[in-house]
């Protein structure tokens, strides 16, 4: 049994856990605020840019001379996997679901014989994967000196992609990250971005008049739109974040409530044998005399 | 003309105006055009340039860096990747905006003259 001094010290240590995780949980909640009020106003652009391209697409899909960012560059042996995590810990199990959604698919793609490169963005996924992957990376992107992530961060990252793509040194991209559903859940997600594919055709098949021609303008679009689904995917993921954070550190204050509790009652019990251990000491002196 | 058409702007960050416009003035990369209601479906792409909506509270004028319009009928929906109201515009924002474009001229050789090139005649076009 361990001393009152011990328990006492144990007890204060955890009250101060509970103020960290508490004020951790506050913080996050007022992020992910920001965070989703972010991933809501990058929302119409995303909406509007994928309808045009649904219908862009499916005019010139047909026709045999679609751009490679579209139809693919006819192989798909080399894969990209872009898996973007958090810069930081402590955010329960957000870094670790992600990375296991991207090893298991490696590992699929590795067993069918295809060749698998696996870019990272941000630094606990690539901690995560190093132990298995770290063959297998081809780059990293370092996001924690970004404080707000801009449009201008994921356009890099489109650049960075679909250099490869042009280069020969990837045939299908496939990103992954958590989408934001709920502050208690959110759903870690792959998806190929190139070649693009697109949920539906629009049925709104207004006949548009191209300026400059429907090639052109695809050609002009495709990159722009590779670039807008990594941004959208990295709003999702900053949301996801905060809310796995902000849940994460509320169980965390509640356990360390519980605890509390429980050393308390411990606390007590040590105080009152020690207690009864004197009296019952003093009473048998007093009746040997 | 009387009638309005609805009015989009949208960047990737934010959206910077949804109203009932009379006209909208686009930079089309292939010269600018003026959007009024019943104007042909079309979707062209922009060049750097300002974009102007006129509607009945006045013109608002933006500085868009690239993007594409999609005009119908009734509705115009610009999507710009980096939109600016006028009157936020100064000549450190300028500077900034060619110095990104500048920057990513690696990929586009040949495009990339001719968008530092508008941004640039933008620039002194706005007066600084």
């Amino acid at each position: 049994m361990p001393s009152l001094k011990a328990l006492k010290n144990r007890i204060v240590s955890v009250k101060n856990t509970r103020k960290i995780t508490k004020a951790m949980q506050m913080v996050a909640a007022a992020k992910l605020r920001r965070a989703q009020e972010a991933a809501e106003a990058g929302r119409p652009y995303a909406e509007r840019m994928n309808g045009v391209m649904a219908s862009l697409a499916a005019g010139v899909s047909g026709s045999g001379s679609a751009p490679r960012l579209l139809a693919g560059n006819g192989n798909d042996q080399t894969h990209l996997l872009v898996v973007m995590t958090a810069e930081r810990g402590l955010c329960g199990g957000f870094n670790s679901s992600i990375a296991k959604l991207a090893r298991q698919r490696a590992a699929e793609l590795v067993a069918q014989g295809k060749t698998v490169k696996i870019l990272t963005v941000g630094k606990k996924g690539r901690e995560q994967l190093r132990r298995d992957w770290s063959h297998a990376f081809v780059g990293h992107v370092d996001l924690s000196e970004v404080k707000r992530i801009g449009y201008a961060n994921a356009a890099a990252i489109a650049r960075q992609v679909t250099a490869s793509f042009e280069a020969g040194e990837a045939d299908v991209v496939t990103i992954f990250y958590a989408r934001f559903q709920s502050v208690i859940s959110q759903i870690p997600t792959a998806q190929q971005i190139i070649p693009a594919k697109f949920e539906e055709a629009a049925s709104t098949n207004a006949l548009y008049d191209y300026e400059p021609s429907e090639e052109a303008i695809l050609a002009d679009l495709l990159p722009r739109n590779v670039a807008t689904q990594i941004f959208t995917a990295l709003l999702e993921n900053g949301a996801s974040e905060q809310g796995a954070r902000m849940s994460a550190m509320d169980n965390a204050t509640r356990n360390a409530g519980d605890m509390i509790n429980k050393l308390t009652v411990q606390f007590n019990r040590t105080r009152q044998a020690a207690i009864t251990t004197e009296l019952i000491e003093i009473i048998a002196g007093a009746e040997a005399l | 003309m009387a009638g309005t058409l609805q009015f989009d702007l949208v960047s990737p960050e934010r959206r910077l105006a949804s109203v009932q416009a009379n006209e909208v003035q686009i930079p089309g990369a292939e010269g600018d055009l003026t959007a009024m209601a019943g104007h042909a479906p079309t979707i062209t792409t922009l060049r750097p340039g300002i974009l102007k909506a006129v509607s009945a509270a006045g013109t608002k004028a933006y500085a868009v860096t690239g993007g594409f319009a999609e005009i119908s009928a009734s509705s115009v929906s610009v999507l710009a990747e980096r939109a600016v109201p006028v009157e936020e515009l100064n000549a450190q924002l300028m500077d900034q905006l060619i110095a990104e474009a500048s920057d990513v001229s690696g990929i586009e050789p040949a495009n990339a003259a001719k968008i530092l090139s508008d941004l640039q005649a933008m620039k002194a076009a706005a007066g600084f």
